[in-house]
């Protein structure tokens, strides 16, 4: 088994296939300019319903990681990287994620990291790599 | 304190059917066989059942934040009400709670509310069966994954201890919590499991096993995971007014917690240095007059050894980020110790009742009958239950 795609609809879509143009897009709010994720037909800091997707610069830092060992499906290759990314627009705004091109012992905790996709199906899955310095 | 709904309520009875991996029997006769157990230790008959609440409910695919993975949820409110003709004024049976303590809950808000007298709570699972049964433990739609989820799956993670890896390595980037602190909790389970019959793993486990045994997703290793089972745990709660007629001796609710204080995800848990276990610990300890000081036995969560890591700070025995010196070296936390933890086994060495086997052995220590294994004088025990966004406690006591 393949690792799994989202089923794209009009509420995600946004997110799932902005990769096809190299874009990270979440939804923000027009009102106030919170970023909401995951994504909401309304801004959780100021209730407003204008609220569309904005490409964000791709690039964060590493809040926490795993480095997973066990294939739990058939067909899974391990060791991968399992790493919560906060993304620099705004505190608290993060992506659960994988971090590539890089070794599994090499990440760390607060290590800057910037966006490349993944194509899978119809999704354009983003996933991190160390930011270039 | 202002008269609570938790006065008003008492565990009547107790039942657990046999736990083990290797169990012939289906999931539905150990329901039952938990249950009428369960009825009779109340000193009831099923016709005097008259609510059911199970969590969480007959559910083979996860939408919400719990778990439905094969086996773990076994059969719901309506199958075990009709396979024992019960006619209950109120069931219910779901997974979009704080935790798997919300039936217990539930059932003591029906009791404290007057729609019910005796409402049997039970916890099925049939993990081991299910496991070796089923050959993909993860079925993503074809169509793709949706709700919750599709945050995850589509980035392999697939499971509890990838999940919960997170919040470990975040526990001890921030405070400096060790392996080998993590360690002493699975050792202590392993030393109380051997003395408890129904645990499935009761050999000697050392800090050289610990340490040398298979990563499952860093910095969780083999033995900071839970072990799937089959078994049932059920209980009965009761207006206090049967308390006299309770055929063993009935158990008070001294009070409960269930407070979720961060968003209801997994992934975009604010503090992963903690989870739900900080807002229900707090809501339990503003309903009561008790402080941890007050509590003998503690049966908190432990479907991995972090998790209880955070039940001993989320329901302040410990100080924030101190959990891990104050388990070290494993003395604190023995039978013989200040604050004896997972008695029975806990789900490390007993295997995965899913906090129904802690709340089981509460019971059972609060009674004295916990045998090779009971500490002296119990009186007041807390149970924990829960991981991430979901969390759930009670603080039970002997004395009326």
């Amino acid at each position: 088994m393949p690792l799994p795609v989202p089923q794209i609809t009009d509420d995600n879509a946004a997110f799932w296939t902005g990769g096809r143009d190299g874009e990270l897009r979440i939804i923000r709010c027009t009102s106030c300019g919170y970023y909401v994720h995951p994504p909401s037909p309304r801004c959780p800091e100021c209730l407003s319903d204008a609220v569309e997707p904005s490409a964000v610069s791709g690039r964060g830092h590493v809040y926490t990681l795993t480095i997973n060992r066990q294939a739990w499906v058939p067909g899974l290759k391990v060791p991968f990287v399992l790493a919560i990314v906060e993304l620099d627009e705004q505190p608290g705004l993060r992506l659960l994620t994988n971090i590539v091109e890089c070794a599994p012992e090499d990440v760390a905790i607060g290590m800057p990291v910037e966006v490349t996709f993944v194509e899978r199906g119809d999704a354009f899955i983003p996933v991190f790599r160390p930011a270039a310095s | 304190m202002t008269e609570r709904f938790e006065d008003a309520c008492i565990i009547s009875g107790i039942g657990q059917s046999e736990v083990g991996r290797r169990i012939t029997k289906g999931v539905m006769a150990l329901t039952l066989d938990a249950a009428l157990e369960a009825i009779a230790d109340a000193g009831l008959r099923p016709a005097d059942i008259d609510g059911v609440v199970s969590w969480p409910g007959a559910v083979s695919r996860a939408e919400g934040l719990a778990p439905a993975s094969p086996g773990s949820s076994g059969p719901g409110p309506h199958a075990v009400i009709d396979a024992l003709r019960l006619n209950p004024t109120w069931h219910y049976g779901g997974p979009e709670t704080p935790g798997m303590f919300a039936s217990v809950i539930h059932a003591c808000m029906a009791v404290a509310s007057g729609m019910c007298r005796h409402v049997l709570v039970y916890r099925a699972l049939n993990e081991a069966t299910a496991w070796r049964t089923v050959s993909e433990r993860v079925s993503a739609d074809a169509g793709g994954v949706t709700g919750p989820m599709q945050w995850m799956l589509p980035f392999g993670a697939f499971s509890g201890p990838t999940w919960m890896g997170l919040y470990a390595r975040r526990h001890m980037h921030e405070f400096g919590t060790t392996r080998e602190q993590l360690a002493a909790i699975a050792l202590n389970a392993r030393r109380n499991a051997m003395r408890n019959p129904k645990a499935v793993f009761r050999d000697e486990l050392t800090m050289d096993d610990y340490l040398s045994s298979k990563m499952i997703s860093d910095p969780l290793c083999l033995y900071d995971c839970d072990i799937a089972v089959d078994g049932v745990t059920a209980v009965v709660v009761s207006t206090r007014d049967h308390a006299p007629d309770v055929a063993g001796s009935p158990i008070h609710f001294e009070a409960v917690g269930s407070a979720l204080g961060g968003r209801a995800s997994w992934d975009q848990w604010e503090d992963m240095t903690q989870t739900a276990a900080t807002s229900a610990g707090a809501h339990l300890w503003s309903r009561t007059d008790l402080k941890p000081a007050d509590v003998d036995v503690a049966n908190l969560y432990d479907g991995f050894t972090i998790l209880t890591l955070f039940w001993l700070e989320g329901m302040g025995f410990c100080g924030k980020g101190e959990s891990g010196p104050f388990v070290e070296g494993g003395q604190r936390i023995a039978l013989d110790g200040e604050l004896p933890l997972a008695t029975s086994g806990g789900q490390l060495s007993a295997g995965r009742l899913h906090a129904f086997g802690h709340l089981y052995e509460a019971c059972l220590q609060l009674r004295g009958q916990a045998d090779d294994r009971q500490v002296e004088g119990a009186k007041v025990a807390a149970v924990s239950a829960g991981a991430g966004p979901l969390a759930s406690c009670l603080l039970l006591r002997s004395d009326s």
